[in-house]
């Protein structure tokens, strides 16, 4: 190279240059902003999840909290084939549990009225995981007396007429009814001398019994007992009359945490 | 355009750009002297002018505005009178039996889930070859309800702007394609769905299902930001969906056809469209043949079809003729 020529001068931009210059860079630096906005409201989703604000009941056959909420699609084909509308879907508030569904045992429980877990079945995903087929594998949670001094039996009071508190409108399957439809509980004509209800509309047999307190027959009292069996639908905490109620779903508890 | 170009265009890239006098067809070069020539003439003025008085169509626009009601409104009553007709939500569904699931919500919990069920690839199957014979962002304009209220919500912002109470911050479009990017690997690590927390597509499609909730303040907030500070935002820029969609548009032979011969260049269809970049090509000598095909992020939602005053823009299904 003989000719070595001096690099051509730095050309001043012209005053469009330098205003499209600016005009490129503003609009970098908004998509930028609204960029991160966006990721940022997404993953603020985050905080409801790890600070289990809401720990929920989730319907039958969900898997473990985490993949749940992963797998879960969001559609609440769940919600449109449960009978007695047990599941709800959950809100902005529960972050990436929005759109997952959720039962208020207290509320509606899980009565297990359509027998073959519809919800199961109709699950897209897995989430609600298609290796159970009957309600007795079912593990949601377990029952527990948790206020004992306000259970009924225990009191040896009975109970009769309406079983909950004006305006509750949860439903449940009785067989002498009518075996195919669910009717609210408040319609149900209860009359009994000592409350066990918990072990009475119990769906699943033998996970929870009301045990006599004392040998003495003129001594009523009774306690309910929960064994291994329990799957944690629910339908006792629903039904008890108490308000709040003695007995509760401890979610997601399993037997062998005991 | 090839399909590669149009797809890079789709994620952000430059749209075409005038071509060199050696790109052009000589049928191409032809038609575009004629127009050359009519330049300025006065019977070209007065073809504008003849079209400006015309009555425009809303024929496609109402069309899918039918549509968009319709098919959210089934699955409305669908479970209301419990007819089983489309169970679920635009995430996922039954139709009469038959798994469908939205792409990108598979996707997302493909990736975060890292398990695959066969249900859940029927449904993603199904909705991938419904939307390839319907064209792909198709869903955005005829489905996608959030869609709707964006259009709506636009025509509030475009008044505003006529009267210079706002202005149009445009954004980059390469924002959706990063965010696509960051969606993706968000769900893959942290093992969340994360985007579906804020898809306004989820969120109001449950909401018409099964009651409204908090979640729609999140979809009004966007829509507030749509009026006041940028067009159709989320659409344009930032919706995931849309890049999964138009990705299987890319393929599809529904799209829209644009043909050279009777184009005045007036740009009516550039100022309606979701997505102007497609219709770069209706510019004055930018088409290097006589019919041209509207890219993949075209939603096919027809407004230009609507208004373009000389039918040039029209529905096309690529490979039915040769089939007739």
């Amino acid at each position: 190279m003989a000719e070595n020529p001096e690099p051509p001068p730095q050309k001043a931009l012209s005053k469009s240059q330098l205003r499209n210059r600016r005009k490129a860079r503003r609009t970098f630096l908004r998509s930028l902003g609204v960029g991160i906005g966006v990721t940022g409201a997404a993953i603020l989703g985050f905080f409801p999840v790890i600070k289990k604000w809401a720990e929920r009941l989730r319907p039958p056959g969900a898997i473990e909290e985490k993949d749940f909420l992963a797998a879960c699609i969001k559609c609440g084909q769940c919600v449109q084939v449960c009978p007695v509308k047990a599941i709800e879907l959950g809100d902005l508030d529960e972050g990436f549990g929005v759109g997952v569904p959720y039962i208020v045992a207290r509320d509606q429980a899980c009565d297990f009225s359509c027998d073959a877990v519809q919800c199961v079945l109709a699950c897209p995903t897995g989430a609600l995981t298609h290796e159970i087929s009957t309600k007795e594998e079912v593990r949601m949670g377990l029952a527990r007396l948790a206020r004992p001094n306000a259970c009924l039996a225990r009191r040896g009071e009975g109970i009769k007429g309406k079983i909950r508190e004006a305006g509750f409108t949860g439903k449940l399957r009785y067989m002498d009814v009518d075996r195919w439809k669910p009717i609210p509980v408040q319609d149900y004509p209860y009359d009994l001398d000592l409350c066990d209800l918990c072990a009475r509309e119990c769906p699943i047999e033998g996970a929870i019994t009301v045990e006599r307190l004392h040998i003495d027959l003129s001594d009523l009292r009774g306690s309910p007992a929960i064994f291994d069996k329990c799957v944690g639908c629910g339908v006792c905490e629903m039904v008890c009359p108490v308000d709040p109620p003695a007995i509760v779903v401890d979610i997601r508890k399993t037997w062998e945490q005991l | 355009m090839g399909m590669l170009k149009s797809v890079k265009t789709m994620l952000g890239g430059d749209p075409v750009r005038k071509p060199n006098k050696k790109q052009y067809t000589p049928a191409a070069r032809n038609i575009h002297a004629i127009h050359h020539d009519l330049r300025g003439k006065p019977d070209r003025v007065a073809a504008i002018r003849a079209e400006r008085d015309m009555t425009r169509s809303n024929k496609w626009r109402n069309w899918r505005w039918a549509s968009i009601i319709i098919i959210n409104l089934l699955f409305v009553v669908s479970y209301q009178l419990d007819i089983q007709l489309v169970e679920g939500a635009l995430t996922a569904s039954r139709v009469i039996g038959f798994h469908f699931a939205d792409l990108n919500s598979a996707l997302q919990v493909m990736l975060a889930f890292k398990v695959i069920l066969i249900n859940l690839v029927i449904g993603t199957v199904t909705v991938f070859i419904l939307w390839w014979l319907l064209g792909g962002r198709t869903f955005c304009s005829w489905v996608c309800p959030y869609h709707l209220l964006s259009e709506w919500t636009e025509k509030i912002h475009l008044k505003l702007a006529e009267n210079n109470m706002v202005r149009d911050f445009a954004m980059s479009r390469y924002t959706r394609t990063v965010l696509y990017g960051v969606f993706a690997l968000l769900a893959l690590i942290s093992g969340y769905t994360v985007f579906e927390a804020i898809s306004p597509v989820g969120i109001l499609s449950r909401a018409l299902i099964y009651g409204p909730g908090l979640a729609l303040i999140w979809v009004g907030a966007l829509l507030l930001y749509e009026v006041f500070f940028t067009r159709r935002a989320w659409c344009r820029y930032i919706c995931p969906i849309g890049i999964t969609y138009g990705f299987v548009g890319a393929i599809s032979p529904v799209h829209i056809k644009y043909t050279l011969d009777d184009c005045l260049h007036e740009g009516d269809c550039r100022n309606i469209c979701l997505v102007p970049h497609v219709l770069e090509v209706t510019k004055k000598a930018y088409a290097q043949d006589v019919t041209e095909t509207i890219g993949p992020d075209c939603t096919r939602c027809g407004m230009c079809v609507d208004i373009c005053p000389t039918k040039s823009l029209t529905f096309d299904i690529k490979g039915l003729n040769k089939l007739l």
